[in-house]
């Protein structure tokens, strides 16, 4: 049993690899952790990365994800499916099952292709994916262009009462871009990438959503008018919830000045008012959760010209001292977003709260650690990242999945 | 010797390694260019002031005026040139920019020069050698010299470079040389509009807009036409050919519109009965062949400088 003391409430005991009814001191052996001036809370859920096995281990693996989520304090993430191999057969499921519990430290739940080999064409065997453990069901890195396919995917979904995440893109109005279109863009000479091919297919999102009563789910919201549109969708009713990475919330597109490819993001870095309009869709929680994004990439494809190179930076080890430091989000609401939201978004029930019966997933984080970001301290294969040198306050200090710790 | 004294005299401001953009650059910076470039073009002859220097042309995309331009200046300065050419290179096995930037910088080069498809590149590879790095166009983004030149030539036939009224016409969007000129032109207290069709024509970039061709003819001193990039176009910017020299062609009956006094510029490659007539583009308003001449004298200049600030 881990006994685990804390400010302001009882000792929190795990016990089983669950969170046990609060009992006084007995004489059975215990560990105990004291945490007092700490914050505990649930174990932190990143409901988006990128583990790129089976396929492109040279990226990244499940492993390496996994570790370097549990380094970043977070004890569950949620695979998406575009790796090397894509994820859209139970089988890809069942691989990314079987490897993360190999590994032994977050919890990985595998995110099912909607349609088969990301095509966007036919959907994928939704159901069995389902069956096998698909907690959800995304194309993500390439948008669903086909109406028709996402309007089926939203309605079959509702049988097996798992979301669909999309990633928003109007792939039409965005091909070879490179950052936000805007003056910055048209000042660098780089193809731009206008907020609006986000808020249109989120729009589309919504209405569909409207007409299947299935569950959209609208990943890395990065315009302003995406903000609004989700703003209203959950005020009509309608099924819609939404995610926002720490850079959207943090960082601008002024950063491409210098053309360094690790601020190259997919959707990309926006304007100072997008910015602040996530910030204020986080707060109010019409943006439900934060979720990184985390998208590895080898130092080789990283280090080419901006146009050359990939799109995608890691996430789950810098996303904790980045959020803490962010401004105009309550700490409840944070801590809500990177827990209890997410964990609702993906139907884990036993997860997301510190309730006795909950799953044993604990993060402690040290509020005050002032430390500096170097990649090449990083347990992820991938090493680019926008906070590269920043130096962050607050970060994990201990994370226990299931009761066991992580080191 | 005049120019060592104007170099000792007037270029201790000089403090750029690299030469990347005309963004970088001040008005009174700006101004030094063109004063030594002019002191250039009183020398009698070559003046070795760089022997023992090397100057490497790395032109990733083709060239035919930029890159001998370069080498001329540089030959005239007494400074060795190396010529890199993309398809008998190593880039066509697929080598990076970064190790190509690398071997470059072990052959013991002074200066790079770089043209690159992608905008940026010349900020890439100053982050990775040693060389003075100068900015030969990158994408859709800058073309330093080319601005340079261009108001080497307008202080030329105009007697001066402020308080002019300028017109950039047709392909803005995809111009690095309408970048630059747009930079340094407003730098210098220019007033410059953008001509061309909306889809050519990125509303962000700080100037005045029209789609009224033939009203800019009649109002503007300078008239700097740009060539359609279409290898830079992904699809459908304009109907076609024929409708685009119909609203933004300088045919010969538009030329007839130009005020009085008014020069005619174009940075080249020109395509003759597209965007240029050739009426237009031979006509006496026309100054693109002192365009051509005065590009030697500047890139004359910016070696000088650049070579002054490495040491």
């Amino acid at each position: 049993m881990i006994r685990i003391r804390r400010d302001g409430a009882d000792d929190l005991l795990l016990e089983g690899g669950r969170i046990a009814a609060a009992v006084p001191p007995s004489g059975a052996p215990e560990t105990v952790v004291d945490a007092r001036g700490l914050l505990v809370v649930p174990g932190l859920i990143d409901m988006h990365v990128h583990l790129r096995e089976p396929g492109r281990e040279d990226q990244e693996t499940i492993a390496t994800g996994a570790a370097a989520a549990a380094a970043g304090g977070f004890t569950s993430v949620a695979a998406m499916a575009n790796s090397g191999i894509p994820c859209d057969t139970a089988v890809g499921v069942v691989y990314v099952l079987a490897r993360a519990r190999e590994a032994g430290l977050a919890n990985v739940f595998p995110v099912g292709a909607v349609s088969k080999g990301l095509r966007g064409e036919e959907l994928a065997e939704l159901g069995r994916m389902a069956e096998a453990g698909a907690v959800a069901f995304s194309d993500d890195g390439r948008p669903v262009m086909n109406s028709e396919l996402m309007r089926r995917a939203l309605e079959y979904s509702k049988m097996l009462g798992k979301p669909i995440l999309s990633h928003c893109e109007d792939a039409g109005l965005t091909r070879g871009a490179l950052m936000n279109e805007g003056r910055v863009a048209a000042e660098l000479g780089l193809r731009g990438w206008p907020a609006e091919a986000e808020a249109i297919l989120a729009a589309r999102d919504v209405y569909l959503a409207a007409l299947t009563g299935g569950h959209v789910h609208i990943q890395h919201v990065s315009a302003r008018e995406t903000v609004e549109i989700v703003r209203r969708a959950k005020k009509m009713g309608i099924r819609v919830t939404a995610e926002a990475t720490p850079h959207h919330l943090t960082l601008t597109e002024e950063c491409l000045r210098g053309y360094e490819s690790r601020y190259k993001v997919n959707p990309p870095l926006r304007s100072k008012a997008d910015v602040e309009a996530v910030v204020e869709g986080v707060a109010d929680g019409t943006i439900d959760a934060i979720a990184t994004d985390h998208a590895p990439h080898t130092v080789e494809e990283k280090e080419q010209e901006l146009a050359a190179c990939p799109s995608g930076v890691v996430g789950l080890e810098t996303a904790l001292g980045v959020l803490l430091s962010v401004r105009g989000i309550p700490r409840e609401r944070l801590i809500d977003a990177l827990t209890a939201a997410p964990a609702r978004i993906l139907g884990l029930s036993a997860k997301g709260r510190l309730e006795p019966g909950a799953d044993a997933d604990v993060t402690v984080i040290d509020p005050r650690a002032v430390w500096t970001v170097d990649p090449s301290k990083f347990r992820s294969r991938g090493r680019s990242t926008p906070f590269e040198g920043m130096t962050l306050t607050g970060r994990a200090l201990r994370v226990f999945v299931g009761g066991r710790e992580c080191s | 010797m005049a120019l060592d004294a104007f170099l000792a005299s007037r270029c201790r401001a000089w403090t750029h390694r690299h030469l990347l953009g005309m963004k970088d650059l001040s008005r009174e910076e700006i101004l030094l260019v063109l004063s030594l470039a002019e002191e250039c073009a009183s020398l009698p002859g070559d003046i070795p002031l760089l022997r023992g220097c090397r100057l490497f042309n790395f032109f990733v995309e083709p060239s035919t005026r930029t890159k001998t331009s370069f080498s001329l200046a540089a030959r005239r300065l007494g400074a060795e040139v190396i010529d890199f050419s993309p398809s008998t290179s190593s880039l066509a096995k697929g080598e990076g920019l970064k190790d190509t930037a690398r071997t470059i910088e072990s052959m013991g080069v002074t200066f790079t020069v770089i043209r690159h498809g992608a905008s940026g590149a010349p900020w890439f590879l100053s982050r990775l050698v040693g060389s003075s790095v100068i900015n030969a166009g990158d994408g859709s983004h800058e073309h330093p010299t080319q601005a340079l030149l261009d108001l080497l030539t307008m202080k030329k036939r105009l007697g001066r470079v402020s308080g002019l009224k300028v017109a950039l016409v047709g392909d803005i969007a995809h111009s690095r040389v309408a970048r630059s000129n747009l930079w340094a032109l407003q730098k210098l207290g220019n007033e410059v509009t953008l001509v061309g069709p909306p889809t050519l024509v990125p509303r962000d970039l700080g100037a005045p807009v029209t789609w009224d061709f033939d009203r800019a003819l009649r109002e503007h001193d300078v008239i700097m036409m740009l060539r359609l990039q279409t290898e830079r176009m992904q699809g459908g910017l304009f109907p076609s050919t024929a409708e685009y020299i119909r609203f933004f062609g300088l045919t010969r009956e538009r030329l007839g519109l130009l005020r009085p006094g008014a020069i005619l510029m174009h940075p080249g490659p020109m395509i003759r009965g597209l965007e240029i007539s050739s009426e237009a583009a031979d006509s006496d308003r026309s100054v693109i062949l002192h365009q051509v001449a005065n590009g030697v004298l500047v890139r004359m200049a910016v070696l000088l400088l650049l070579s002054r600030a490495a040491r």
